[in-house]
């Protein structure tokens, strides 16, 4: 059974979010999506200081099975990416919740973040798939 | 419903990931496949083929048979036990299957087949048999396990029999024994050492825990077709099928034309096709960051063309392919990843033997 921290908020496209305060949220994909991926190989990240809207693709998972985009779950600035992953994008595999985090992007407006998933709602979304 | 191997449930054991593979419930990998992939490039792994078809053919005149089935010539196999990689050619010159056969006596030649082309190929080889008064018969009571890498011979030997050793000691590549109830073979997909087992279908999961035992670790497919690639080996359906002449498939050097009269399935068709000019296939490498796959575009001077295969090598830390390209194709292309056009080298398709890059 797929891990699901139930202190994050998650997007269908397999996005998930974690509060940092301040309207930052450090975004990453789920244990799900890196399972479906399978073994990261090369992950394409946006720049610091991008503007995203919502739904934009902003990175991209190379894994030994295809190319994914990754969406910008909210709107906002990007403010840092997680470097560590041009060396090590396993990370992403083996701690897709902790070292294996994206970027943290500054909310432009937090009603996106309130409309997101809950643990349960994206438990259902991909027991559905 | 999927078909299961024997080994089924020593791959659940083992934590696969199973994926539906041309109607058979195969592992994929059982947590990494690049970790699987290293681990047959330095150590030993081993792969469950049991979906793979073993055919013997049985009669006096099965070598005059199989001289005019394959486009590769037995007549080489001149030693008991020797092995050759062959096209089984259409009328057209188009791939019925590539496969390998084992002169054991004779009157008894051993074929192992793709599984995904089983149905089509027993069809044809039954067909032509039938005027040299060949028997057909399939063994499907025998699993098959690929055990291969640079400590896969020394981690078998240690659960073969005395008489078993000695049937395989110094044995050379492409050969096949039977030695007690296993058929011994030094082949293999992979690019590296290693033998290629045949086993009664009974013994087949002990025979499995016993090499995890001695240290063989299990590798799914998706290994298995990254170490193909490096290696250079095609993957039938993908990089040739049917519609492609062995000629644009890096397989030339699986013709033999000599002697000009014999006559194999396929012959006028590939000496029209010699004649005419064919594509080519090619090795891609691309050292910037990215995936080559399959279906891309490969824009050349003077032409297009396609990638056939194409993944991440874990071995040069970069992206592999091989592409299907105009003849006049020279040293250098460019591929159409996502929409943007990526300079890439071209070279031989053979990127790794042995544990080494050879690009």
């Amino acid at each position: 059974m797929s891990n699901i921290p139930t202190e994050l908020k998650y997007a269908s496209s397999h996005e998930w979010l974690r509060s940092e305060g301040d309207g930052v949220y450090t975004v990453g994909i789920t244990e799900h999506a890196q399972d479906l991926l399978g073994d990261m190989v090369f992950v394409e990240l946006p720049d610091v200081g991008d503007t995203v809207a919502q739904g934009d693709d902003v990175a991209v998972a190379e894994s030994v099975k295809a190319a994914s985009d990754i969406y910008a779950p909210i709107a906002g600035e990007i403010l840092a990416v997680n470097d560590a992953l041009t060396d090590s994008p396993e990370l992403v595999n083996s701690e897709p919740y902790t070292g294996g985090w994206m970027f943290k992007i500054k909310a432009s407006d937090e009603s996106e973040v309130a409309a997101l998933l809950d643990a349960a709602g994206y438990k259902s979304a991909i027991d559905e798939e | 419903m999927a078909q299961q191997t024997v080994l089924y449930a020593k791959h659940l054991e083992a934590g696969a990931k199973v994926v539906d593979f041309h109607g058979w419930d195969m592992p994929l990998h059982y947590g990494s496949q690049i970790e699987e992939h290293h681990v047959v490039r330095q150590d030993a792994g081993m792969f469950d083929v049991s979906h793979m078809t073993i055919v013997d053919l049985k009669g006096a005149r099965t070598r005059e048979f199989l001289r005019y089935l394959l486009a590769n010539d037995v007549a080489k196999l001149t030693v008991s036990g020797k092995a050759l990689y062959s096209g089984m050619l259409n009328e057209a010159g188009g791939v019925i299957d590539d496969l390998i056969v084992y002169f054991l006596t004779e009157d008894f030649f051993r074929l192992v087949v793709n599984s995904a082309t089983r149905e089509k190929d027993l069809a044809w080889i039954n067909q032509h048999a039938t005027a040299f008064d060949v028997s057909v018969t399939e063994r499907p009571e025998f699993a098959m396990i690929a055990v291969q890498g640079p400590n896969a011979k020394a981690k078998v030997a240690t659960i073969l029999s005395a008489e078993q050793q000695a049937a395989v000691a110094g044995m050379k590549p492409f050969f096949g024994v039977q030695a007690g109830d296993l058929f011994i073979a030094t082949t293999g997909y992979t690019g590296e050492d290693g033998y290629e087992i045949s086993v009664p279908e009974a013994q087949a999961a002990d025979f499995w825990q016993q090499l995890l035992d001695a240290g063989v670790k299990p590798a799914g497919l998706g290994a298995r077709d990254t170490l193909r690639l490096e290696a250079g080996m095609n993957l039938y359906g993908q990089d040739m099928d049917e519609t492609v002449s062995p000629l644009a498939a890096n397989m030339g050097w699986t013709i033999v034309w000599e002697p000009s009269d014999r006559n194999f399935i396929g012959r006028a068709a590939l000496e029209q096709q010699k004649a005419a000019g064919t594509t080519k296939l090619v090795g891609l490498v691309m050292e910037q960051k990215g995936v080559l796959r399959h279906g891309q575009r490969v824009v050349v001077a003077g032409g297009e063309g396609e990638i056939t295969s194409g993944t991440f090598s874990p071995t040069l830390g970069y992206s592999i392919a091989m592409a299907r390209v105009p003849a006049s194709t020279g040293d250098s292309a460019e591929v159409d990843i996502r929409g943007k056009l990526v300079p890439v080298k071209v070279v031989k398709p053979s990127f790794v033997r042995m544990g080494k890059k050879v690009v």
